[in-house]
């Protein structure tokens, strides 16, 4: 599908990036600053001289290499502890639901950007932050899942043929129940992206030198008027690859479910 | 059950919530490295200074009745003391609220108005070229970070064509109306995507239903149809759809109020947060909690008085 095809052009840039452009861009060079797109820089420089092509591309290296691992930590915990809440019902549901319900009230950005305020800047608070306040949706997600697939007659089968919870929820019931998982997975990958390039924008995420969408647009913030494409360039491949990962996702979730769109 | 018995029940879900709220908020200074008084004063960490915290916030004596303080604290609307300002966090907060409940309420409205024309331009003919073109719309905007497009509407419509203040909540109503347009349209934009998918399929259910094909049946002209069968039926989902994202609605003003240097209670989040002014940011936090927990009681109860069957499948 389309989305394919823009995540596979924009991943295949991203890795084959050292072989693209020969720019380090970590490269200050003073004495072309603020250059506009030419031969020699695709797409201009920055104001230090740095390459403003190869940052966009190892900045993606960055970005979509921590939102990516960043989506792992909150997919499993939500799926374990949706599993567990969904399986044995009772007062673990309820607690765990209210806890649900307590990281829900906050607004995501807010407890975000407070938690790595709190734990201090870079990417290990980002996996924190994103960690401890993105697992609620799987946990739903899966929780509901499973509070259906638990009525099938072959996890009764399994329940009657003594195999212990664990075995049932791990072996069973969860391959069944993860495939709505993964397609929210996509759309949290998004916004996880989106995270993380306003953290950087605050100053809050991934600290400079390392390249990233977000410092790209609050740096070029001063030259807007002058060299929009410093700050536009970078939100403009945030939105592609957002649009190609939606899409992605979108097209897994009507694979899943044939004769319904 | 009547709508009374739904909502007390709801009420008291909402206490181990708000008690949970205030339990993480208490306890984020707690997750600072080190010690939080010495973190927070940073260069200013003269033992003075921090003992004075440390006595402030209780930090010497046993969690339980650290929180027994906060509590109490909180429950006489006592949020601490601003560090940056030297003024009490709660008259910093309600001096700063009306700005950001301005823009949340005109981003709300704003955003029933772009979403609700195009939900209906593409419900009407689905799978059409338009139903498509509608479809991509959100799909732009999920991946969209609001912080660029506030600053590329600011750039362009308020410095280069000049049609909008660049920062500020202006004076008086119009003024209000006047400045915070550009902040509004970029947290209703970050909206539509959500209201967008969920209003049109909610359309098209509508519009499959029995008392449609009545109508149809009957002769009622298309435009008249739609007006005032499926749209009725329709906005009431968006708004509870709204309703429940809330919270996401609430996130978004935080980085627009700070593009827009609108001086609403995100900006000073923001602000506290690099002026390492830590009470403020707790207390803003806590009362960002709140509001939402708030929020969805009031759209859940909403959505009951207007759509009874809600009630009653309890």
């Amino acid at each position: 599908m389309a989305g394919l095809v823009i995540i596979g052009i924009i991943l295949f840039m991203l890795i084959a990036a050292p072989l693209i452009t020969s720019y380090n861009p970590d490269t200050q060079n003073l004495n072309a600053i603020l250059l506009s797109p030419s031969a020699h820089h695709w797409l201009g420089t920055d104001q230090e001289g740095r390459d403003t092509f190869s940052r966009l591309l190892y900045g993606g290296r960055t970005d979509l290499r921590i939102a990516f691992i960043a989506v792992l930590f909150p997919f499993a915990l939500g799926t374990v502890l949706g599993s567990v809440a969904g399986y044995f019902g009772g007062w673990v549901d309820m607690l765990i639901m209210r806890l649900v319900d307590i990281v829900v009230a906050f607004p995501f950005f807010v407890l975000i950007i407070a938690l790595v305020f709190v734990l201090g800047p870079g990417e290990r608070s980002i996996y924190i932050a994103i960690t401890l306040v993105g697992w609620v949706s799987y946990a739903r997600i899966v929780r509901g899942e499973i509070l259906v697939a638990k009525r099938q007659e072959y996890v009764l089968a399994a329940q009657s043929g003594g195999l212990s919870s664990m075995r049932i929820m791990a072996r069973h019931l969860l391959p069944n129940v993860i495939t709505q998982a993964i397609i929210y997975a996509m759309s949290d990958i998004v916004q996880d992206i989106l995270a993380i390039v306003t953290l950087s924008y605050l100053g809050l995420g991934i600290q400079p030198p390392a390249p990233d969408w977000g410092t790209m647009i609050s740096d070029g913030q001063n030259f807007l008027t002058t060299h929009w494409q410093l700050t536009t360039i970078p939100g403009l491949a945030v939105v592609v690859t957002g649009l190609g990962l939606s899409l992605i996702g979108d097209g897994l979730a009507d694979l899943m479910r044939p004769g319904q769109s | 059950m009547g709508r009374m018995t739904f909502v007390y029940r709801r009420l008291l879900l909402l206490i181990p919530t708000v008690l949970g709220v205030t339990i993480i908020t208490f306890f984020m200074i707690h997750l600072i490295p080190g010690d939080p008084a010495r973190t927070i004063l940073g260069i200013h960490a003269t033992p003075r200074a921090v003992a004075i915290l440390h006595r402030e916030w209780g930090l010497d004596r046993p969690l339980a009745s650290q929180y027994w303080l906060f509590m109490d604290r909180l429950v006489h609307g006592n949020l601490g003391t601003s560090l940056y300002y030297g003024v009490s966090v709660s008259s910093l907060i309600t001096s700063h609220l009306p700005a950001t409940i301005w823009l949340i309420c005109y981003a709300a409205v704003l955003g029933i108005v772009i979403s609700v024309p195009l939900a209906m331009i593409a419900a009407s003919r689905k799978d059409a070229v338009r139903d498509h073109v509608v479809r991509v719309v959100p799909l732009l905007g999920l991946g969209m970070p609001a912080f660029w497009l506030a600053l590329i509407l600011q750039t362009e419509f308020a410095v280069r064509f000049r049609l909008f203040p660049v920062t500020g909540y202006g004076t008086g109503f119009l003024g209000h109306l006047h400045s915070m347009f550009l902040p509004a349209l970029t947290v209703a934009v970050a909206l539509c995507p959500v209201v967008i998918r969920s209003l049109r399929a909610s359309m098209l259910n509508v519009l499959g239903a029995e008392f449609v094909t009545t109508a149809r049946a009957k002769g009622v002209p298309a435009p008249r149809l739609f007006v005032r069968h499926v749209l009725r039926n329709a906005v009431i989902p968006a708004v509870t759809v709204l309703g429940i994202n809330i919270g996401f609605l609430i996130g978004g003003t935080v980085i627009v109020e700070s593009v827009f240097a609108v001086d609403g209670v995100g900006y000073l989040m923001i602000n506290s947060i690099f002026q390492r002014d830590f009470p403020v940011v707790q207390g803003v936090a806590l009362v960002f909690g709140i509001m939402v927990v708030l929020v969805n009681l009031l759209t859940d109860v909403a959505y009951a008085t207007l759509d009874p069957r809600v009630r009653f499948d309890r």
